[in-house]
């Protein structure tokens, strides 16, 4: 017997609704899979928004007066892993990558296209069984990282959604990160060296192969940790023989390298926007390829400096702090690249330049208070406290965030066809900048002086300067509004971009905007030069 | 040319300058109360002035390109078609690596001078047994230490309090009460789940972990009274886990401990 294959029938596009709805389907395209990566996430980062103010607004007085103390506890954990989970990781992998990869390596889609959208519709169901549980019996309450014992004698219905729903999510994160690096290794236009790839598939190659390397060991971890809960096994509960530190081992071996999920992505966007706004070649190309590098293997090889209070031998907190430390070497290469890069050049200062400049200022400071943690007696004093929550939101906000919104206003005509409106978007950023630095730069003196993370009352000499952090977020929950109204306003009725309104040199810019089904119309361009700025190819323009 | 020199030079002097003398003149730490409290304050201070130094002179990179190279109006074309400079590239990454090191090495030295990198003291007269694995917390000596015998205290942690056994008085108290300039040797014990025991004045922390006892040793030297703060979330009253440990002069503690000492009974 002999199948016959009808293309009809087996064309996802023939058989995709077309318009808006198309982000409702489970289309195959990976420009619709990005989109729908980078709505979803920023759904979700709404409501990790939300969950955020409703901590500020606990904060701003020394008493647990505005919630109960366990639904704060469920709160912060639901921020936290909505945030991460649901907002960071999928929309800096999972919308731009999609978006971007298959543009820049010079193919018509990624390399398993089913695989990327059941990647991408793992999220919306996980996401929303984590913010139901908190409708069943009370959402999981024992923070982002979970740790045994306390999370195995809370209540336990949320801490199972929990679980489940952070599997779920690590393994869409796992398929993306296997289809990223097929597309970029296998998928690439002939004639397109990697040496020549645009710095983003350098950072997504690296990410992802962090992603697969770690995110397994999380995933083993929350398996043993739902047996301790619901089969009363004995893994790391120590009240029969288990160890908790053991759990925490495996938790930092995932998510130590999660920061750098987290921020690796970032650092490949913010290496092709600088360019194109500053109208100048990347600095230092071979060096960021090979910093990306140093940044992964190093990033695996870190996860104790969270346990130096653990109870870690003095041998085991020595090689952290040294291994921790040296991860500021490719980093600030790369810092020292990008102000290369901007040096000389003829800026534009727009939304997307401004934030990608807020990313490089924020960074510095989290990165130097990051170097700081990584020294063993200057961690066992602040470790656990608001110092620790204000240096990683710098690095995740300051850092991730703002990349994300730079991304935004430097990918939208890309995406849409129009314009956003430059006033609308430099006011975002002041209010975001300014905001963000009023919460978070105070914490670093909470933190110092006796203010433990994760409280819902503390000590009333912190009132005021909880005060003022608490009118950051004020700032930082109303800078969303002119983003928002700038979006709508632009989708609606914005100016037409045109295919290239920046003069990139890049290849995603060399088609229409908004692109056709398969990205070109004919053969994929092979670009050799993607940061050739002020050379032959763009003088004059 | 000349010129350039002499602005970059000032420039940098500046930086340095500020930084060196926010460095030194504010304070960002509670009050210095034990014998680690200044050696840590030492390594903040170092670390705090290198930070500035970076943190400045990356701000003050970006925001004068910001404004040195922003596009005029009237311009068109690109920036200078700069791909690279492998000297510069090499300097950046040698002196960072240079510095990570040197503070490294530094801050190994300060963790040894801590006590950190010291055996603890395994003849602990209240380790039940020599098989008992005990954890390593800070096992703190000092040259100059004024203490004679060090004071062993039992501490349990249990969601929401800690409990403070003074074996040699055989009773038990709510608030940790140590004589001034006395190495204070604490073994604690969770019941529950994981707890940290943290005193921001001594710039000590150590978490307390089921299952496994964990030593730390202080040497407290200024009276008074300082909170004795958990720091890792241990369920919904975390941030009201809190206690006291109330320094005081050598007399107020033996009248103290004589009031509240019980006799031992044999059975």
């Amino acid at each position: 017997m002999t199948i016959s294959i009808d293309p009809q029938k087996t064309n996802n596009e023939s058989l995709q609704p077309k318009g808006w709805l198309r982000y409702f389907s489970f289309s195959l395209d990976h420009k619709v899979i990005g989109i729908q990566y980078l709505v979803c996430g920023f759904l979700f980062y709404l409501i990790g928004g939300t969950l955020a103010s409703a901590i500020r607004i606990e904060l701003a007085s020394p008493m647990s007066d505005f919630m109960p103390r366990d639904v704060y506890n469920q709160v912060l954990t639901l921020h936290g892993t909505i945030m991460i989970f649901l907002w960071i990781v999928p929309v800096v992998n999972g919308a731009f990558g999609n978006y971007l990869i298959p543009f820049y390596v010079g193919a018509r889609d990624m390399a398993f296209p089913r695989l990327n959208a059941v990647a991408f519709w793992l999220i919306p169901p996980s996401g929303l069984m984590l913010v139901a549980s908190y409708f069943v019996d009370g959402a999981a309450q024992a923070g982002w990282t979970a740790y045994p014992p306390l999370s195995i004698t809370t209540p336990q219905s949320g801490q199972i959604i929990w679980i489940l729903s952070v599997l779920l999510l690590g393994g869409s994160s796992i398929f993306g990160g296997i289809n990223f690096i097929a597309t970029i290794i296998k998928l690439r236009r002939p004639g397109l060296k990697l040496m020549k790839l645009p710095m983003y598939c350098w950072a997504m190659l690296g990410t992802s192969l962090l992603v697969v390397l770690s995110t397994p060991v999380l995933a083993g971890t929350l398996i043993l940790l739902s047996f301790d809960i619901i089969a009363n096994t004995g893994f790391f509960n120590p009240v029969l023989g288990g160890n908790v530190v053991v759990y925490q081992h495996l938790f930092w071996f995932y998510s130590h390298p999660a920061v750098y999920i987290m921020v690796l992505p970032a650092f490949g966007l913010v290496s092709e926007i600088l360019p194109v706004h500053a109208r100048k070649p990347l600095f230092g190309y071979t060096t960021m390829v090979f910093s990306i590098m140093g940044i992964v293997v190093l990033g695996l090889v870190v996860w104790a400096h969270h346990m130096f209070t653990s109870g870690t031998p003095p041998w085991m907190r020595l090689f952290f702090t040294i291994a921790t430390a040296f991860i500021a070497v490719p980093t600030g290469i790369k810092f020292f690249n990008w102000v290369a890069t901007l040096w000389g050049g003829k800026i534009s200062i727009n939304s997307a330049m401004l934030f990608s400049c807020g990313f490089i200022i924020n960074f510095v400071f989290g990165g130097i208070t990051g170097v700081a943690l990584a020294q063993v007696p200057f961690d066992i004093h602040v470790h656990d406290t608001y110092f620790v929550v204000a240096h990683f939101h710098y690095i995740v906000y300051g850092g991730t965030v703002f990349i994300i919104f730079s991304s935004i206003y430097h990918w939208f005509p890309k995406v849409t066809g129009k314009m956003l409106k430059e006033k609308l978007g430099i006011l975002h950023f002041i209010i975001t900048f300014i905001g963000f630095n009023l919460c978070f730069a105070p914490q670093h003196w909470l933190g110092l002086n006796g203010m433990p993370r994760r409280v819902a009352e503390y000590d009333p000499q912190f009132q005021f300067v909880n005060q003022i952090s608490s009118l950051g977020a004020l700032l930082m929950a109303m800078s969303t509004i002119p983003f928002l109204i700038n979006v709508y306003l632009s989708v609606r009725n914005g100016k037409d971009a045109g295919d290239n309104p920046w003069n990139a040199l890049t290849p995603e810019w060399l088609t229409s905007s908004p692109p056709p089904v398969e990205n070109w119309e004919g053969e994929a361009p092979l670009v050799e030069e993607p940061y050739g700025y002020g050379k032959e190819i763009t003088e004059g323009k | 040319m000349l010129n350039k020199n002499i602005y970059l030079i000032l420039i940098i002097s500046l930086v340095f300058g500020i930084s060196f003398w926010i460095g030194f003149n504010v304070n960002l730490l509670p009050a210095e109360a034990s014998i680690n409290a200044p050696i840590y304050d030492e390594l903040f201070k170092i670390l705090f002035i290198i930070g500035l130094i970076i943190f400045i002179g990356m701000t003050i990179a970006v925001i004068y390109s910001l404004f040195k190279f922003r596009k005029r109006n009237d311009q068109i074309g690109d920036g200078i078609a700069l791909e690279g400079n492998l000297s510069l590239e090499i300097v950046w990454t040698i002196i960072p690596s240079i510095i990570v090191l040197l503070i490294g090495l530094y801050s190994y030295n300060i963790y040894d001078r801590m006590g950190g990198m010291k055996e603890l003291n395994h003849n602990h007269e209240m380790m039940s047994s020599n098989t008992e694995k005990i954890w390593a917390g800070i096992s703190q000596t000092s040259d100059n230490e004024i203490a004679i015998n060090n004071l062993s205290i039992e501490v349990s942690a249990m969601q929401f309090a800690f409990l403070f056994n003074y074996p040699k008085g055989n009773f038990i108290s709510g608030e940790l009460h140590v004589p001034v300039d006395q190495k204070v040797s604490m073994k604690m014990e969770s019941k529950d789940v994981i707890h940290a025991f943290w005193v921001p004045e001594f710039r000590i922390k150590q978490d307390i972990i089921p299952g496994q006892p964990t030593i730390l040793n202080f040497t407290p030297t200024k009276v008074g009274k300082y909170p004795i703060i958990c720091a890792e979330l241990c369920g919904p009253y975390h941030g009201g886990m809190r206690a006291s440990i109330i320094v005081e002069e050598e007399s107020d503690y033996k009248e103290w401990f004589n009031k509240n000492k019980k006799p031992e009974v044999n059975l």
